[in-house]
């Protein structure tokens, strides 16, 4: 066999890795090389240093060590029985690619996964490798988030987060009947252990102890994880609540979602249809009004229940809950303001500020930065009272567009 | 009178200056504003019209804000902040009070600045330029930003990039760090500096990254608007990528999945059978 070069490997690597969803290179410490000492920084926000005509940003360089792989999950493109070309890098491949990519302002960092060769260990201490040469050697200050192996052994997720500023472990599927059945191999018990694990680190790194002494640094970004969309039959209800019970028991920063996407060479397990993008979207839009706006996961969706693939799911609660409104801009309280369709939290922040200096008026609204069309119905201030709206019947279909704009091809 | 500001430290000489005058309790309308080699107003010799004196004290959130609204490329700027610090000054607004035409006019104009920087750190392509025989790695790149950032968007890459030494040139100014010192100078060549043979691998990461069955143009281009494209080394690469999709997609639905090669079958057996016994 003709061994294949860098750039071969880089090609078949990178397609193997654009199944995962998260680029992000945000949170976590703040570090920089101003010292002239090493290279690389963290400013805590993270950049996309450009974008893919899939409209995905590109921050990181997210590779796979190998995509030779010795499980059979049938939703994944590197899967053992697929027929896709197989490559594998060596440590000193990956760490040369990092370094030259940073060094030119390509990117943020690297997002390293794996297919599993040999032994989960072999995998994750290779893994490892990467991420300590890229530290200790190299001096390296950027970002590193590495999928971590769930199987791994103990001390080897211990030295990953001593290097990785973030790691993670994919729940996969939504229910653990349909993990057992799309990927044999894998357990949900193995899977919330590695993340009790990374959790339970994650707070020892932060405390001090009654002396003082700090326990080893440990992933200060945290660790997210990654759901596949649309590959079983799993209800919207059902997978936000499994979101919601991962931010809660296992303090994740993020979930992904991604709509399962036709692969090459794909298993006959598998519906080969268009990714079911928009339900991807309001499933995002879902998991933000569960972080960022206090809304629980029934209230969303219930279980069983799908989301409404024509309305974002806020304005869907606000239409289901018309009891609440309209609200009155000058009085109303934090958490009810945010409940507005077409007010987002920076705008809410506005109101309340500008509120302590005068009443606002309709007019003052547009400024703000509020979707007026969004909030009108829901509202009453000075300039503005929406009359009949908000018991309107129809007024779901002032927003619903008509059934022929949804596709996104 | 007129006020001609220079071409580097253009915000910290508007500061001193719309001090010196506020003191002085010139009016705004009295002044005429400008950066570098303008040639003189026949009209400013006039004296200003002396009104009160004015002591400019304000909040950290309007000092930040208003240098960098400063940055932008509208000429009508130096002239309307200097109006608007004196009607702070005098409580005639409050910093942040969006329903002020002028106010919002320059929160505005901030947060187009503060874009332009995110873009330029996001956008600026370094070529590795490292002389035969060097000691440090030296990189160079060409950027064209639509406001005068490059001043305070600088010292991000000097933090970031501080073992090496890197130049970015821009049609107005170029900002240069050698041997952890940064220095700040007019432009001289306005050339980008030569592809270097990493680009080719960038360019095989950008091609195989994408995913031709979840192509959308539109958020693409509204993050990487085709203005920045002709310096990135990656984006002639976009009218191809986008063309071939629906065709490698359809590949991908058309194509029959193959049975498991039966030797790798055996080996999933073995293995399936070691994980159950540990």
């Amino acid at each position: 066999m003709v061994s294949k070069s860098l750039s071969e490997k880089l090609a078949i690597l990178a397609d193997a890795a654009k199944y995962d969803a998260s680029c992000a290179s945000s949170g976590g410490e703040r570090r920089n090389s101003r010292d002239g000492k090493g290279l690389g920084s963290t400013t805590g926000a993270g950049i996309c240093h450009a974008w893919a005509p899939d409209g995905r940003c590109i921050s990181l360089l997210k590779i796979l060590l190998t995509n030779f792989c010795i499980y059979d999950c049938a939703y994944c493109i590197n899967r053992a029985s697929s027929g896709v070309e197989r490559a594998r890098f060596t440590v000193e491949e990956v760490v040369t690619l990092t370094l030259e990519f940073y060094r030119r302002n390509y990117i943020e960092g690297l997002f390293l996964s794996s297919g599993i060769i040999r032994s989960p260990d072999d995998t994750m201490a290779e893994m490892v490798r990467v991420a300590r040469t890229l530290r200790e050697r190299e001096q390296f200050r950027g970002y590193i988030h590495l999928k971590t192996i769930p199987d791994a052994a103990p001390d080897l997720l211990a030295e990953a987060g001593k290097w990785a500023d973030r790691l993670s472990i994919n729940v996969e599927l939504p229910t653990e009947t349909w993990l057992s059945k799309l990927a044999p191999e894998k357990s949900v018990r193995t899977i919330h252990g590695a993340m009790a694990e990374v959790k339970a680190r994650g707070e020892a790194a932060k405390d001090r102890t009654a002396r003082g002494t700090r326990a080893p640094r440990f992933a200060p970004a945290g660790q997210s994880t990654q759901m596949i969309i649309g590959a079983d039959p799993a209800s919207d209800g059902e997978i936000l609540h499994r979101s919601a019970r991962l931010y809660g028991e296992y303090a994740l920063r993020r979930v992904y979602y991604s709509a399962f996407s036709p692969i090459p060479d794909a298993s006959k397990m598998l519906p080969l249809v268009r990714p079911p993008l928009v339900r991807e979207h309001r499933l995002y839009q879902a998991d933000w009004l569960m972080r960022n706006y206090g809304f629980a996961a029934p209230e969303i969706a219930a279980p069983g229940k799908n989301l409404d693939l024509e309305i974002d799911p806020k304005l869907a609660w606000a239409l289901a809950n018309r009891q609440h409104f309209p609200l009155d801009v000058n009085r109303a309280p934090r958490e009810m303001l945010l409940r507005v369709p077409g007010i987002g939290p920076r705008s809410v922040e506005r109101i309340l500020k500008a509120r302590r200096y005068r009443t606002l008026r309709y007019e003052d609204l547009a400024a703000i930065g509020c979707v007026i069309r969004h909030a009108e119905p829901f509202i009453t201030l000075p300039g503005w009272s929406p009359r009949g709206l908000p018991d309107d019947a129809n007024l779901r279909a002032r927003f619903a567009p008509p059934p022929e704009q949804l596709s996104l091809f | 009178m007129q006020i001609v500001l220079p071409r580097i430290g253009t915000v910290a000489a508007w500061r001193a200056e719309a001090r010196r005058l506020a003191a002085a309790g010139v009016a705004p309308e009295t002044v005429i504003w400008s950066v570098g080699g303008a040639a003189p107003d026949l009209f400013a010799t006039a004296p200003p019209v002396a009104a009160s004196s004015v002591t400019l004290t304000l909040p950290r959130a309007a000092v930040d804000g208003l240098e960098t609204a400063l940055m932008h490329a509208e000429p009508e700027r130096f002239a309307r902040a200097y109006a608007l610090v004196l009607r702070l000054a005098r409580r005639q607004v409050r910093w942040g009070d969006r329903s002020d035409p002028m106010m919002r006019r320059v929160l505005d104009q901030e947060k187009a600045v503060r874009r332009d920087i995110h873009k330029m750190h996001a956008f600026v392509r370094f070529r590795e330029v490292t002389p035969p025989g060097a000691n440090r790695r030296a990189f160079a790149a060409w950027f064209e930003p639509d406001h005068h950032i490059v001043e305070a968007a600088a010292p991000f890459f000097a933090r970031r990039f501080g073992d090496m030494d890197w130049l970015i040139a821009t049609p107005t100014l170029t900002a240069r760090f050698e041997c952890g010192e940064m220095q700040i100078s007019e432009t001289t060549e306005s050339k980008p500096p030569p592809a270097d043979a990493t680009e080719h691998l960038w360019r095989v990461y950008f091609a195989n990254i994408f995913n031709p069955a979840r192509l959308m143009v539109q958020a693409m281009q509204s993050n990487m608007p085709r203005k920045y494209w002709k310096n990135l080394p990656e984006a002639d690469l976009i009218p191809d990528l986008i063309r071939s999709a629906p065709a490698r997609v359809m590949a991908m639905q058309e194509a029959e999945a193959r049975a498991p090669d039966p030797r790798l079958q055996k080996r999933m057996r073995a293995i399936a059978a070691q994980r159950s016994k540990g």
